[in-house]
């Protein structure tokens, strides 16, 4: 049945490894990452997890150890934040063509610069095109989850995983969740079965030059293989269900049944949209929310069939800039394939980690309401600006250097 | 004369190295030395490509190839892997010049720093050759690249990577060629058989970075190391120095740079090439006497 426990996000994500059983792990520290990977250090030197843990000079390094371990057929889990997760971009696209599932938690933060270690899925979904499986937790229980999740599809596909939570409002807040029973987790989870294993015994060469003739065919494979994963992962999430008793899947929807208007959000701010729709609710107002769980693979169908007809707002806290924000291209992307008309609304807020509060989804409820055509980005809470697109013809407010104090 | 060379190869016959080549005479003779439960790791570099296109493979040894600056690291992984399965498999970093003395630098330094138990060699060419002699961190002063050209030729010292990797204390760091192959077999083994980050530099001929005749390269190479261009010594414990080889016949390091053509430029400025002899001189004086102090009887003249 497993233990509840009180536990960090971060916590929680060391937990997800070690009841995974990664047998390499190989992190460099980076804020608000690093306590996930320090009470792994302990965990190894206490003999509590049987691994190895490489303590690399930087973030690229660990993610070629990472791929290089799991080439050799181990188990692997790194965990980065933000500056570290572009600085492994490179070996992320490597992970994918050597075919390594290789599962990473990122902490997301904001860019530099200004320097900022606050929370922001800019980081996580600039790598959207890597080719990894990426998922969003909301919850401690889920940082620790999906991890173990992620595994099993990722060693059935052969592609690497990445999920994401948010700085410090998931990451150092603690929850209480249920560890799982190491038993529990071993029969839902079997040891990695690897295809090879850098053998001697079979010298072959791996991730070598590829002729015209054979990368298409090559890469094909890996695409193929991640449209199975997103079936698996919703197999995956109900045998999740039912072996450890939390059930997941790839899109998380609540009151849609007749929602009217519908929020679309990721991750821990979610917890506060949802708590917005059900005061919208008691104002007779017909909100639902969608939260997306799984960003790669992409949950299509999910989407098209829980949005199509209503009135959406996709709240983004990132920004594809000269875009939108990134989650409404993709949603307004599933919509454009066969779905009836639907009106899209792109929302842009908390960036840099500025508070997403109930207030704030509610302005933004009001603010939907009050319009009937479809836009493409509204910011939400730049100083001095009402919600609205990007003006050139407005200044927003003078920024009083001290006045702004950090949560 | 009669040579250790273990007669067991490593290599298939045919692979896509240019004639002449240093790099894959090199990974030939550095396999003899090694053991049949070895994996190798190779970098972008040339070798990325002798070893040839799917589903060639020249290498009777596993290779993951891996991204230009992770040859170090990824060797570090795939051991943490095999320890972790219990297997004592020798993990073979192979990496140029470039991906050594430049990108790779810091993966390198990292790894050296925690003394991973891993071989790493240099291919030491002396330039980025695989994508058209582009100069390095490794081009020696006076040479012409195709990003150093004649009018404007490389200005500063090769980077002595020996002082750099000694500098970390691993037990083990030595220059070779394979133009002197049982000098380089001897380094191979006692690698082979030592724990914790071993380095080899080999100086390794590239005749049309080098613009000489391919059947030039064992002389060149050669030439190198008796001109003092190009030392043999090893460096225990990054502080116990030892020259393996004293130059029989002294080769006057301009005769050296004569037979390639990537030098004109340094024999067109006699300043420049005097500048180059002192430093020449200097750094084997400099390693002489580090010998010397780790041998204080003459080892040999």
């Amino acid at each position: 049945m497993g233990e509840r426990h009180l536990l960090t996000g971060n916590h929680a994500a060391s937990y997800g490894a070690k009841l995974s059983r990664a047998e390499v792990i190989s992190a460099y520290p980076i804020t608000p990452q690093t306590t996930i990977v320090e009470l792994l250090s302990e965990m190894v030197a206490s003999g509590e997890l049987d691994a190895r843990y490489i303590t690399v000079e930087s973030e690229h390094s660990a993610m070629a150890a990472v791929i290089g371990a799991s080439a050799a057929g181990c188990r692997t889990y790194t965990a980065t934040s933000g500056q570290g997760l572009a600085l492994m971009h490179e070996m992320l696209h490597w992970a994918v063509g050597a075919r390594t599932p290789v599962v990473l938690t990122n902490v997301t933060r904001a860019m530099a610069p200004g320097w900022s270690i606050w929370s922001e899925q800019t980081d996580f979904l600039s790598q959207r095109d890597v080719g990894w499986m990426m998922l969003f937790a909301e919850t401690v229980q889920e940082a620790q989850d999906f991890v173990v999740w992620m595994y099993r599809v990722a060693e059935q596909v052969f592609l690497p995983g990445m999920v994401a939570m948010d700085a410090f409002i998931l990451s150092h807040t603690s929850e209480p969740l249920i560890v799982h029973d190491q038993a529990a987790v071993d029969a839902y989870l079997p040891p990695f079965d690897p295809l090879y294993t850098l053998d001697p015994a079979e010298p072959r060469a791996y991730g070598g030059l590829v002729n015209r003739d054979h990368y298409f065919e090559i890469r094909y494979k890996a695409f193929e293989a991640m449209e199975r994963a997103g079936r698996l992962l919703v197999e995956a999430g109900e045998e999740f269900g039912e072996a450890l008793g939390h059930r997941y899947g790839p899109v998380d929807p609540f009151m849609m049944d007749d929602a009217e208007i519908v929020f679309v959000s990721a991750g821990a701010m979610t917890s506060n949209v949802r708590y917005a729709v059900t005061l919208l609710r008691e104002r007779g107002i017909k909100a639902g929310l969608l939260r997306l769980v799984a960003f790669r693979p992409f949950p299509f169908e999910e989407v098209r069939r829980l949005l199509e007809g209503r009135k959406v707002a996709v709240l983004d806290r990132n920004m594809s800039s000269g875009h939108s924000g990134i989650f409404a291209e993709e949603i307004r992307s599933a919509l454009s394939m066969g779905a009836a008309p639907t009106e899209v609304y792109g929302y842009v807020l908390g960036i840099g980690g500025r508070d997403i509060r109930v207030e704030t989804v509610l302005d933004v409820a009001d603010d939907l309401m009050s319009r009937d055509e479809p836009a493409r980005t509204l910011y939400v809470g730049v100083k001095g600006l009402p919600i609205g697109p990007a003006r050139a013809d407005r200044e927003i407010a003078r920024l009083a250097p001290l006045e702004e104090v950090s949560p | 004369m009669r040579f250790g060379i273990p007669l067991e190869e490593r290599i298939e016959p045919g692979n896509l190295g240019c004639q002449g080549c240093g790099g894959a005479l090199s990974m030939r003779m550095v396999l003899k030395g090694l053991s049949d439960d070895t994996v190798a790791v190779i970098p972008a570099c040339c070798w990325s490509i002798i070893d040839g296109p799917w589903p060639v493979h020249a290498l009777q040894v596993p290779v993951f190839h891996t991204a230009f600056e992770t040859a170090a690291i990824m060797a570090t992984g795939i051991k943490a892997a095999k320890l972790q399965q219990g297997k004592d498999t020798t993990v073979m970093a192979w990496a140029g010049d470039g991906g050594t003395f430049d990108i790779g630098l810091q993966a390198l330094s990292g790894a050296a720093e925690r003394n991973e138990d891993i071989i790493y060699v240099c291919y030491d060419n002396e330039a980025y050759m695989n994508t058209g002699i582009q100069r390095s961190s490794s081009t020696p002063i006076g040479t012409w690249t195709t990003t150093t050209p004649d009018e404007r030729p490389e200005t500063r010292p090769k980077k002595n990577i020996m002082e750099i990797m000694a500098a970390h204390r691993i037990p083990y760091a030595a220059t070779a060629t394979p133009a002197y192959p049982d000098d380089l077999l001897a380094k191979v083994e006692i690698a082979r058989d030592l724990r914790g980050t071993r380095f080899l530099h080999i100086l390794s001929a590239c005749p049309p970075g080098w613009k000489m005749g391919s059947g030039d390269a064992i002389a060149a190479m050669r030439a190198a190391v008796d001109s003092r261009v190009f030392p043999l010594y090893e460096v225990r414990d990054g502080l116990d120095v030892t020259i393996t080889r004293w130059p029989e016949h002294e080769v006057d390091p301009e005769a050296y740079f004569a037979m390639q053509g990537r030098f004109r430029p340094l024999l067109d400025d006699p300043e420049e090439l005097a500048r180059v002899r002192r430093l020449i001189d200097r750094q084997w004086e400099t390693l002489v006497a580090r010998h010397r102090e780790h041998h204080p009887e003459p080892a040999a003249g």
